[in-house]
C-alpha cells in the first residue's frame, strides 16, 4: 500500500489545480457572457 | 437648437486616469453587432476599451479622462445605428453580483472536496474485506483533512442565515441544514478516532453540494429578473430639457433632475417629473397617471404629474419633486399600505420548511431515546440519530422550488414576461380572477387612427407622410400609418396648429379642423380627429384608443381557464362600456380612483377570491401593490413596474395568458417535487430509523432524490401558442 503515499497526494495535487483553475476563470470573468462568446468565435478578425 | 447633452452622472473614475460608462443598447442580436459595436467605437481617439455583453445586451466603455464626452459615446452609437442608454451599474445590480460570485466559489470549493472525498469513499467501499484497518483510518483521515476546511468555507451561507435565524427566535431551513452537516461531520471524526468502520464525510460534503446547486440557482433566477428590469429602466429613462442659470437648455436624463429645476416640455414630450407650470399653457393627457383619456387645459400655476404627455403648446415647468419621490404623496401612502398586506403570504418553501424542521428534529430525537430504551449503548443510539438527520437533511427539498422557477422563468422570458419576484409565480398560480385597468392595458398604448371605410388610400398616404413632420402626438399616430418613411421637404409646423407643406405644387395641411378649414364628421364622441386638406380634397381621421390586436381571444382563453375577469378604470365609464361590450366583460366599472380601486380589490379578497391584477397607470400602482398578484406592460409608468410582479413586452395581451398557465404547471410541478422529497423522506427515515443506514446508501439515496427532482422541473417546458379550453379538447 506504499503506492497510495503518492498516489493519494498526486490525485489531490490534481484536484486543486482543477480548482484553482476554475477560480482563476471565475475571478476573471470567463463566465460574465456566455453567450456573446460562442458568437465572438464567429468574427474573423483576431483583435 | 442645438443642444448639449450632460451624462456625466453615469461616469466612474477609475484609478488609472480613465473614465468608465456602462450603458444598456438596444437592437443587438447577432456576431455582426458586437463586431460593429467594438470596432465602432475603438476607432474614436480617446476611447480605450470597449466590451459588448450578449448575455445582458449591455456595453461597458472606457475613455482617458477629458479626451471624450460621454454624450460623444451615445452619439457614436448612434451613428452606427443602436440606441444606448447609460445606467449605473451598482444602483441597478446593487451587491447582488458579489454575492453571487461568492455563491459559485462556494459551490466549487464544495465540489471539488466532494469529488476528492468520495474519490477515496469508493475505495473504502470497494475494499472492505481485504483492505487493513490501518489503511481505512488513513484514508478516513485523508477526507477528515480535505471535508473539515472545505465545509467550513461553503457551508457559510447555511450557517450564517441558520445564525441569523436563531438569533431572531426562529426556524428557517438553513437550521437543520447547518445542524446535520456540523453533527455528520463531528460523528465522522469522532469514529475515526475510535478507528470505526463507517464515517459520513462524503455524505456531508455532497449534501453541501447539492445544497448549494440549489441556492445558487435561486440566487441567479433573482439575478437574472434583475438584471432584465434594470436594462428596461435604463432603456425607457426619459430625458429632460433643463434651463441653466445661463440661460441655455442641456438635455439631461431624469435621474439627474432636483426640485426647483427649471425645464422646457416642448409638445409631443412626456413630463420628466411632477411640477408647476411656471410658463405657458398647453393640454395635456393625463391617461397614465389617472386614466383618464380626455385631455385637460393646464397653464401657469397648475400642477402635473410625471408621465403625462404635452399635447398642444410648450411649457415651461418648475420641478417640485423628482426621481424616486416622483408621485402623489397619497399614492405612495396607499403604496405602503398595500406592499404591508402583501408581505404576510408566505412562499410554499418557507410554510414546507416551517412543517419539516419540526418533524425531523423530533424523528432524530425520538429515534436516540427508543434506541437507548431498547438495549443497546449510548454510543450506538446516538450514531443512528444522527444518520437520521444526515438522510433527511433536504437535499431534495431545497431543490425542489428553486430548480422550477428557475426553468418556468425561462419560459415566461421567451413567452414575453419579466418576473420581478420569483415567488410570483406561485401567486399567478392561485390567482381565480383577474381585475384589468382599461387605459394601455386592454386598449394600447398609444392611440391608433381608426381608417374610415370609403377613405381614399392615397390621401390617407399623403396624410400619413405629412405628419412625419409633426410633433403633435396625434400626427404620431397617424404618421404610424405611412408606407414612405420619408417627410415631405419644406414642411413647416405652425405650433398649436398644424403643418403644412407643398405637394405637387399644392398646398398641404395637416392639423386641426380649423387650421384645415374643415368640418367634423358625426359619430366622434369618444375620439380625438385630425384633418387634413390637400387642394380641394379634404378628411378627417379618427385617433382612438384601440384595443390590443388579440384583446378578445386571449379574454376568452382566460376564461376558458375557469378565470372571471373584470375591469376596474380610471376612465369615464362612457368611454369604459364598449371596451367591455366587444370583450364580453359584464363586470366593469369606471371613473374609479386609486382608493376605489384598493376598495374595489378588498372586497374581492373579502369574497375569498385571489386577484390578477394587470395594470399600468400611476393610478394603478396601489392596486397593483395590493392585490395578490400583478402585471404590467412595458409601456406602463416606472412606478406601477416597479410595484408590479412581471411585466410584460409587446403589443400583444398573450403575455397574461401565458403567465397564468405557466404558473399553473409550474406550481403543480413545484408541489410534486415537494412531494417526491417527502416519499424520499418517508422511505429513507424508517431504514435510518432501524439503523440500518451505512455512508453508501446515503450517497446513494440523497444523490438520486436530488437528480429526480431536478429533471422533474424540466416539465415546464415552453410557452405553449394561446387556446382556450374548448379548442385544447
Amino acid at each position: 500500500m506504499i503506492v497510495l503515499l503518492y498516489l493519494i497526494p498526486l490525485a489531490l495535487g490534481l484536484g486543486l489545480v482543477g480548482l484553482g483553475a476554475f477560480l482563476w476563470s471565475l475571478r476573471t470573468g470567463q463566465y460574465d457572457d456566455l453567450e456573446g462568446a460562442a458568437l465572438r468565435v464567429l468574427s474573423d478578425d483576431d483583435l | 437648437m442645438s443642444e448639449t447633452l450632460d451624462l456625466s452622472l453615469f461616469v466612474r473614475r477609475a484609478g488609472d486616469g480613465t473614465d468608465h460608462m456602462d450603458l444598456a443598447v438596444e437592437g443587438v442580436n447577432c456576431a455582426g453587432c458586437i463586431r460593429k459595436i467594438e470596432s465602432g467605437l475603438k476607432q474614436v481617439p480617446g476611447i480605450v476599451d470597449a466590451r459588448v455583453n450578449f448575455t445582458n445586451r449591455r456595453l461597458a466603455v472606457g475613455w482617458r479622462h477629458g479626451a471624450v464626452r460621454p454624450a460623444d459615446v451615445v452619439e457614436a452609437l448612434a451613428r452606427i445605428g443602436y440606441r444606448a442608454y447609460p445606467f449605473a451599474p451598482e444602483r441597478v445590480d446593487g451587491d447582488e453580483a458579489a454575492q453571487s460570485r461568492f455563491l459559485v466559489r462556494c459551490l466549487a470549493v464544495a465540489g471539488f472536496a466532494a469529488m476528492n472525498v468520495m474519490l477515496l469513499s469508493v475505495s473504502v467501499w470497494a475494499g472492505a474485506t481485504d483492505m487493513t484497518p490501518e489503511t481505512r483510518d488513513l484514508l478516513h483521515w485523508i477526507s477528515a483533512l480535505i471535508a473539515l476546511p472545505a465545509a467550513a468555507y461553503a457551508g457559510q451561507p447555511f450557517f450564517g442565515s441558520a445564525w441569523r435565524a436563531l438569533r431572531a427566535g426562529g426556524v428557517n431551513m438553513d437550521v437543520p441544514i447547518s445542524l446535520g452537516v456540523t453533527l455528520a461531520l463531528g460523528l465522522s471524526v469522532v469514529e475515526t478516532i475510535n478507528h470505526a468502520e463507517h464515517a459520513y464525510f462524503d455524505s456531508a460534503i455532497t449534501l453541501l453540494f447539492f445544497l448549494l446547486c440549489g441556492r445558487y440557482l435561486d440566487h441567479a433566477m433573482r439575478r437574472r429578473t434583475r438584471a432584465a428590469a434594470g436594462n428596461l429602466s435604463a432603456l425607457k429613462a426619459d430625458l429632460a430639457h433643463r434651463f441653466e442659470r445661463n440661460g441655455e437648455v442641456v438635455k439631461v436624463p431624469v435621474a439627474a433632475l432636483k426640485p426647483g429645476d427649471r425645464l422646457l416640455v416642448r409638445p409631443g414630450e412626456r413630463v420628466p417629473a411632477d411640477g408647476i407650470v411656471a410658463g405657458g399653457a398647453s393640454e395635456i393627457d393625463e391617461s397614465l397617471v389617472t386614466g383618464e383619456t380626455l385631455r385637460r387645459a393646464v397653464t401657469a400655476g397648475a400642477a402635473i404629474h410625471a408621465g403625462s404627455l404635452n399635447y398642444a403648446g410648450t411649457l415651461t415647468l418648475r420641478v417640485t419633486a423628482a426621481g424616486e419621490d416622483t408621485l402623489l404623496a397619497d399614492i405612495e401612502r396607499l403604496i405602503e399600505k398595500a406592499t404591508a398586506a402583501k408581505s404576510r403570504y408566505r412562499r410554499l418553501a418557507d410554510r414546507a420548511a416551517r412543517l419539516y424542521a419540526p418533524v425531523v428534529h423530533t424523528a432524530a430525537a425520538l429515534t436516540a431515546i427508543g434506541w437507548l430504551l431498547a438495549g443497546p449503548s449510548a454510543h450506538d443510539a446516538i450514531v443512528i440519530a444522527i444518520s437520521v438527520l444526515i438522510i433527511t437533511c433536504p437535499c431534495a427539498l431545497a431543490l425542489a422550488i428553486p430548480t422550477v422557477q428557475v426553468v418556468a422563468s425561462g419560459a415566461l422570458f421567451k413567452a414575453g414576461v419579466i418576473l420581478n419576484a420569483g415567488e410570483a409565480i406561485e401567486r399567478f398560480a392561485q390567482a381565480d380572477t383577474i381585475v384589468f385597468d382599461k387605459t394601455g392595458t386592454l386598449t394600447l398604448p398609444e392611440p391608433r387612427v381608426d381608417v374610415a371605410a370609403g377613405t381614399d388610400p392615397a390621401l390617407l398616404e399623403c396624410a400619413a407622410r405629412l405628419a412625419l413632420s409633426s410633433r403633435h402626438p396625434l400626427a404620431a399616430a397617424l404618421a404610424r400609418e405611412a408606407g414612405d418613411r420619408v417627410p415631405y421637404p419644406g414642411a413647416t409646423e405652425e405650433p398649436g396648429l398644424g403643418v403644412a407643406a407643398m405637394i405637387d405644387g399644392v398646398e398641404a395641411r395637416l392639423g386641426s379642423l380649423a387650421f384645415c378649414d374643415t368640418a367634423a364628421t358625426p359619430d366622434t364622441a369618444d375620439a380625438s380627429l385630425i384633418a387634413f386638406r390637400h387642394g380641394a380634397h379634404t378628411a378627417v381621421f379618427a385617433v382612438r384608443q384601440a384595443l390590443r390586436a388579440d384583446a378578445a381571444e386571449v379574454v376568452a382563453a382566460l376564461r376558458g381557464l375557469k378565470l372571471d375577469i373584470r375591469i376596474l378604470s380610471g376612465d369615464r365609464p362612457e368611454a369604459v362600456a364598449p371596451i367591455a361590450t366587444a370583450l364580453g366583460i359584464h363586470d366593469w366599472r369606471g371613473g374609479l380612483k386609486p382608493a376605489d380601486k384598493i376598495a374595489a380589490l378588498a372586497a374581492l379578497e373579502a369574497d375569498g377570491r385571489k386577484v390578477l391584477m394587470v395594470g399600468d397607470g400611476l393610478n394603478d400602482a396601489p392596486a397593483l401593490a395590493a392585490a395578490h398578484a400583478s402585471l404590467s406592460p412595458i409601456s406602463a409608468v416606472d412606478l406601477a413596474q416597479a410595484r408590479a410582479d412581471g411585466i410584460f413586452l409587446g403589443e400583444r395581451l398573450a403575455p397574461v395568458w401565458h403567465a397564468v398557465t405557466i404558473a399553473r404547471r409550474s406550481h403543480r410541478l413545484m408541489r410534486q417535487n415537494l412531494w417526491l422529497a417527502a416519499t424520499y423522506n418517508a422511505v429513507a427515515v424508517p431504514v435510518a430509523v432501524a439503523g440500518l443506514v451505512t455512508p453508501l446508501i446515503a450517497a446513494v439515496a440523497m444523490s438520486s432524490s436530488s437528480v429526480l427532482v431536478t429533471l422533474n422541473a424540466l416539465r415546464v417546458g415552453r410557452p405553449r401558442p394561446v387556446m382556450s379550453q374548448e379548442e385544447r379538447r
